[in-house]
C-alpha cells in the first residue's frame, strides 16, 4: 500500500501552484501553455476520482449488451464490430442508453464544461 | 534559421514589390513543422503594407493527402476574390527562385479570427445577427465559382469520405462504439453523389473567417478545399465543435439554419436540408476522426505536445453530438 498524500491531493497541489504562484508571473504563449497544463493535471484528477466505480458499471453494461465476458477494451471492440455489422443497432434494447451513459461518463473527465454535456446533464436531472 | 529567412523574404518581396524597401515586424503567427504562417509589414515610402505568408519549408512541398496545396490555395484566393467572395489579396506565389518553399504572401485583412471573440466581444453584438445569413451568401458566392477555372482539385463523394474515416478510425485501433454507430447512419442514409458538383471550400467554419463590425471580411484556409456536395460546406459551419458553446445558434454560433439557408437562396443557390443534415453528422464525426489523429500524432511524433495531447480528449464531444443528431433524448 502506498503511503498518503493520494495522487490527486498531490496533482490538486502542484495545479494549485502553477495557477497561483506561476501563471501571475508569465504572459502570451507561455501562459497558454500552462492553462493547457493545468487544465490536463485537472483532467486527470477527475478520470482518478471517477473513473472506477463508472468502468465497473460500464462493463457490467457490455457484459449485458454482448453476452460475453472480458476486459474493458475487448468489450468495447466487441460490441463497435457488432454495431459495424449491424447485428447491434439502435432498436437494440439497451443500446442507446449504455451509449449515453457511456457518453456522458467520458465528459465528466474530459469536458464537464462542453455545453452539450451540461445541456444533457440538466435534461437528466429534470426527468429524474 | 530567421536571420538567412528574413533575408531571404526581403530579397523575395523586394523584387516584385516595386518601392519596397524591405521587411520588418517579421513574427511566427502558427502552423506544424510542414506548414507556417508568418505576419510582417513590407516597408514601403507611400506607406508599410501589412502582408502573410503561408508557406511549406523547403523539404516540406509534398501536401498531405488530404490538401489541396498551397499553389491550389492561391489560385482559389485569387479566383474567389475575382468573383466577389471576400478573400485576402495574393500579392505573391513563392517561385523556387525565391528560396522560401513553397507557398504565397497575401494582404493582410484587418478584423477578428478568434471565434470566442466574435461570439462574445460587444464590438460583434451588433453585426452577429447578420453573420448567419452572410455565411450563406458567401458559400453561395464561393460555390458559383466556375469549375472550369479552377485549379485541380481532388472530387469527394459520400462514399469516399465515410470510407476514409473508416480507414482513419480503424488505423487507431482504438475502439469507439459511437463512432461505429456514426459511419453505419452515414452508410445507410448515403444520398449518392450530388446532382451538380460545385467547388467546396472543406473548412468554412467560425474560426476561419476574418470579421469586421460590418460582417465577413475575408474568408480563410482554403487548404481542404476540392470538388463535390456544395451541401457538405453548408453542414460542416454547423458542427457543433464550432459553436463554441453557443449551442442554439447552429450557424458557428452566429444564428440559426433558416438565416443562412435564405442568405444562400437569395444569392441565387439552392438548399437541400435533407443533405446539409447529412454533411453535418459527417462533419461531426471528421472532427472527432480528426481529434484522435492529433492524438496519434503526439504519440507516435513528431509534434509531442500537450496541445495535441489534450485535444485528444475533445474526441468525446464529438461522441456526445453524435448522440444528440442520432439518438436524441427527451429533455436534452
Amino acid at each position: 500500500m502506498q503511503d498518503e498524500p493520494t495522487p490527486v491531493e498531490l496533482l490538486n497541489a502542484v495545479a494549485e501552484f502553477l495557477r497561483n504562484d506561476i501563471a501571475p508571473q508569465i504572459s502570451g504563449a507561455a501562459a497558454f501553455k500552462l492553462r493547457v497544463a493545468t487544465n490536463a493535471i485537472d483532467l486527470v484528477v477527475r478520470q482518478l476520482e471517477l473513473s472506477e466505480p463508472r468502468a465497473a458499471d460500464e462493463l457490467a453494461r457490455l457484459v449485458k449488451l454482448t453476452g460475453e465476458s472480458g476486459t474493458l477494451p475487448d468489450l468495447n471492440r466487441k460490441l463497435a464490430n457488432a454495431i459495424a455489422a449491424g447485428a447491434i443497432d439502435l432498436r437494440t434494447p439497451g443500446l442507446a442508453d449504455h451509449l449515453w451513459q457511456t457518453t456522458m461518463d467520458k465528459l465528466a473527465v474530459d469536458q464537464p464544461n462542453y455545453a452539450s454535456y451540461r445541456r444533457e446533464l440538466a435534461g437528466e436531472k429534470a426527468s429524474t | 534559421m530567421s536571420e538567412g529567412f528574413a533575408a531571404d523574404l526581403t530579397r523575395c518581396v523586394t523584387a516584385w514589390c516595386a518601392g519596397a524597401t524591405g521587411v520588418a515586424r517579421l513574427a511566427r503567427l502558427s502552423g506544424g513543422a510542414s506548414q507556417e504562417t508568418w505576419s510582417f509589414d513590407i516597408l514601403h515610402p507611400d506607406g508599410d503594407i501589412g502582408a502573410i505568408l503561408r508557406r511549406a519549408p523547403p523539404g516540406y512541398g509534398a501536401a498531405p493527402e488530404r490538401a489541396a496545396g498551397l499553389d491550389a490555395e492561391a489560385a482559389l484566393m485569387r479566383r474567389a476574390g475575382a468573383a466577389g467572395v471576400p478573400s485576402p489579396p495574393v500579392l505573391h506565389v513563392l517561385t523556387a527562385t525565391d528560396g522560401l518553399g513553397t507557398g504565397f504572401i497575401m494582404g493582410r485583412v484587418a478584423g477578428e479570427t478568434i471565434a470566442r471573440k466574435i461570439l462574445r466581444d460587444d464590438a460583434f453584438a451588433a453585426v452577429r445577427p447578420k453573420l448567419a445569413r452572410q455565411a450563406g451568401a458567401v458559400l453561395r458566392g464561393i460555390h458559383g465559382l466556375d469549375a472550369a477555372t479552377l485549379p485541380a482539385l481532388r472530387r469527394v463523394t459520400p462514399a469516399m469520405e465515410i470510407a476514409e474515416l473508416a480507414r482513419d478510425y480503424r488505423g487507431f485501433d482504438w475502439p469507439r462504439p459511437v463512432f461505429d454507430l456514426a459511419l453505419r447512419w452515414l452508410a445507410d442514409n448515403d444520398p449518392g453523389p450530388a446532382r451538380h458538383d460545385t467547388l467546396v471550400h472543406g473548412d468554412f467554419r467560425n474560426g476561419n473567417l476574418i470579421v469586421g463590425t460590418e460582417g465577413i471580411r475575408a474568408v480563410l484556409d482554403w487548404e481542404l478545399a476540392h470538388v463535390g456536395d456544395p451541401m457538405e460546406d453548408l453542414g460542416w459551419i454547423c458542427v457543433n465543435s464550432w459553436r463554441f458553446g453557443a449551442i442554439d445558434k447552429p450557424v458557428g454560433g452566429f444564428g440559426a439554419r433558416e438565416e443562412m439557408f435564405a442568405g444562400y437562396e437569395a444569392a441565387g443557390g439552392h438548399v437541400d436540408v435533407v443533405r446539409a443534415n447529412y454533411w453535418e453528422v459527417m462533419g461531426t464525426l471528421r472532427w472527432g476522426v480528426m481529434c484522435c489523429g492529433m492524438m496519434q500524432r503526439f504519440r507516435t511524433g513528431p509534434d509531442h505536445s500537450m496541445e495535441r495531447a489534450m485535444i485528444g480528449r475533445r474526441a468525446s464531444e464529438t461522441e456526445i453530438d453524435l448522440l444528440r443528431l442520432l439518438a436524441p433524448r427527451a429533455g436534452g
